[in-house]
């Protein structure tokens, strides 16, 4: 293959202010890690409330939730994304939608649309590892918590999800990395996130391998740190002698 | 047992029909030569250069001149039968495609730059095109000067947005600039009003004009910013290739061919809407075509 490498590309100027290519590098990154961490914790707390409402003795209250997952995992991301930025806030009253469209900043509006769009994907996934971890408990255990007086809330409270939370951690764990890959997405919105940065990397300076292979690794040190992260809250969490731990 | 005995008189045939003294194809050529076939990189969507104008097909100017240098292939080869295999490329995948040998040309809207030639080599100029902006009829922009404080879309990669982040950052206009995926999806966020303009290469706005709901609410105006000449790319270093290429495109713009090209696409009236783009002929490209080369144009 006859192409030029090279490795120096990151530290020439970009010919745009003072700023280098590893510039771009690192506020793609801030950015990847803004959408994800904000996104997740949206799917975190309305994750774990629709896992709830699946797993709850009430038709109407768990077939909402049954509804809400079935929509929004199979409807691919990159549509969802696309119905939030183009479609949503067409449909907002006049002026909140000239607000969101001309007067907030358009990397702004980008933002909010992505957040939301991940946040409210991710937490169908979520709800579905909360329902699972749930039901993977022995049914006695919410009997046992009627039984001596709980109520409904409290069972939930004290008994099933303590315990659902600590065995979903390692599922949890994948949906986490998901969110910041799938944050990758905010790109073909005009958000400069870490995957822009990397396109524009490659289309200003030609170098497209060399743009593509730094992405790979900030995207895999990024990932591998999480899981580390989580490995350890994981280990912090247990309860000594509740479950078999994994390793 | 026709076969056999079929395939070793073609052999023998094109054995001899190799002419004598002329030295065998290498590189470009000779994958073509082997594999009978050549791959020309298409854009999908950048009209009137390349795009699916049927929704298969991919057509356009660049693609009319794509299909001279096809022919001169098979002649230069002495192989009349050569095939063509389209392969669509985005502004991502044009390079790495072509490096990588899946693609053998690739003529869109392609600017010819110092970047791009470290890894690919232009063949002569097929267009040249000026950076200007489009925006509303009644949105009172007319020039760059008219644009400080408002958000400006172009499309991620280009020098339009490069010229936009440097006169932002040098004049302070305290611009907002989006960089959409690519021209259509920044002439999207024209259309749904969430930026007051958008900046690329005026062939291109008027062909996003062409697409658009109501193209006569859409104006393309304000000073062009550079000039810029759009080039075929080969493989870089293949010179006989490069060549062939560039002795088709020449006889193309010496026999005045070029001249009926460009007005089937840029002054009539074309597919899919049927709309006529109605942009002349610019002095730079008739300058370009009287003496073609294979540099960048100045800024």
């Amino acid at each position: 293959m006859n192409y030029n490498w090279d490795w120096g590309v990151f530290f020439k100027s970009t010919g745009v202010g003072q700023e280098i290519y590893l510039d771009w590098f690192v506020s793609g990154l801030g950015w990847t890690i803004a959408v994800a961490l904000v996104a997740w914790i949206i799917a975190l707390i309305l994750g774990a409330v629709l896992g709830v409402m699946r797993t709850v003795p009430n038709r109407l209250v768990a077939g909402i939730a049954t509804a809400y997952v079935e929509l929004f995992r199979n409807v691919p991301l990159l549509v969802q994304l696309f119905i939030w930025y183009f479609l949503v806030p067409d449909y907002l009253p006049e002026g909140l939608q000239t607000w969101f469209k001309q007067d907030l900043s358009p990397a702004t509006s980008a933002y909010v649309s992505v957040v939301v769009c991940l946040g409210l994907f991710t937490a169908a996934r979520v709800c579905e590892q909360v329902r699972t971890g749930i039901q993977a408990l022995p049914r006695g255990q919410a009997y046992a918590g009627l039984a001596v007086g709980f109520n409904l809330v409290q069972v939930y409270r004290h008994v099933l999800l303590p315990q659902a939370f600590r065995i979903i951690i390692p599922p949890l764990t994948s949906e986490f990395l998901n969110v910041f890959k799938n944050s990758s997405v905010a790109s073909l919105i005009g958000l400069m996130e870490l995957l822009a940065q990397t396109r524009q990397t490659a289309e200003f300076s030609a170098n497209i391998f060399e743009a593509f292979t730094l992405a790979t690794l900030i995207y895999f040190v990024l990932n591998m740190s999480l899981m580390v992260f989580m490995g350890w809250v994981e280990r912090r969490v247990r309860v000594p002698g509740l479950m078999v731990g994994g390793k | 047992m026709r076969s056999p005995k079929l395939c070793l008189a073609a052999c023998l045939a094109a054995a001899i029909a190799t002419p004598a003294g002329a030295a065998a194809p290498t590189g470009t050529l000779k994958k073509i030569a082997d594999s009978g076939t050549i791959v020309i990189g298409h854009r999908d969507s950048a009209i009137p250069f390349a795009y699916l104008a049927d929704g298969s097909k991919p057509a356009g100017y660049s693609i009319d001149l794509a299909g001279k240098v096809v022919e001169a292939v098979r002649k230069e080869l002495g192989r009349p039968n050569i095939a063509v295999r389209y392969a669509l490329v985005t502004g991502q995948t044009r390079i790495p495609l072509l490096v990588n040998g899946t693609i053998d040309l690739e003529c869109g809207a392609t600017t010819n730059n110092a970047e791009r030639a470290q890894q690919v080599d232009f063949s002569v100029g097929i267009f040249s095109i000026g950076t200007r902006l489009m925006t509303h009829k009644a949105s009172g922009i007319r020039d760059f000067a008219d644009l400080k404080g408002k958000n400006v879309v172009v499309a991620a990669g280009t020098t339009s947005e490069r010229i936009l982040r440097k006169m932002n950052a040098d004049a302070n206009m305290g611009l907002n600039i989006v960089s959409a995926k690519d021209n259509g999806e920044a002439f999207l966020m024209l259309e749904t009003q969430r930026v007051a303009a958008f900046m690329s290469d005026d062939a291109m706005l008027y062909g996003e004009r062409a697409k658009a709901r109501v193209p006569t609410d859409w104006i393309v105006t304000g000073t062009p910013q550079s000039r810029e000449v759009y080039g075929c790319m080969v493989r870089k270093g293949d010179t006989a290739f490069k060549a062939v290429v560039d002795k088709a495109l020449k006889a193309v713009y010496a026999s005045g061919e070029i001249e009926r090209i460009y007005q089937k696409w840029f002054m009539q009236p074309i597919p899919p809407k049927g709309l006529n783009m109605n942009f002349p002929m610019s002095p730079e490209w008739r300058a370009l075509i009287r003496k073609p080369n294979d540099q960048p144009a100045g800024r």
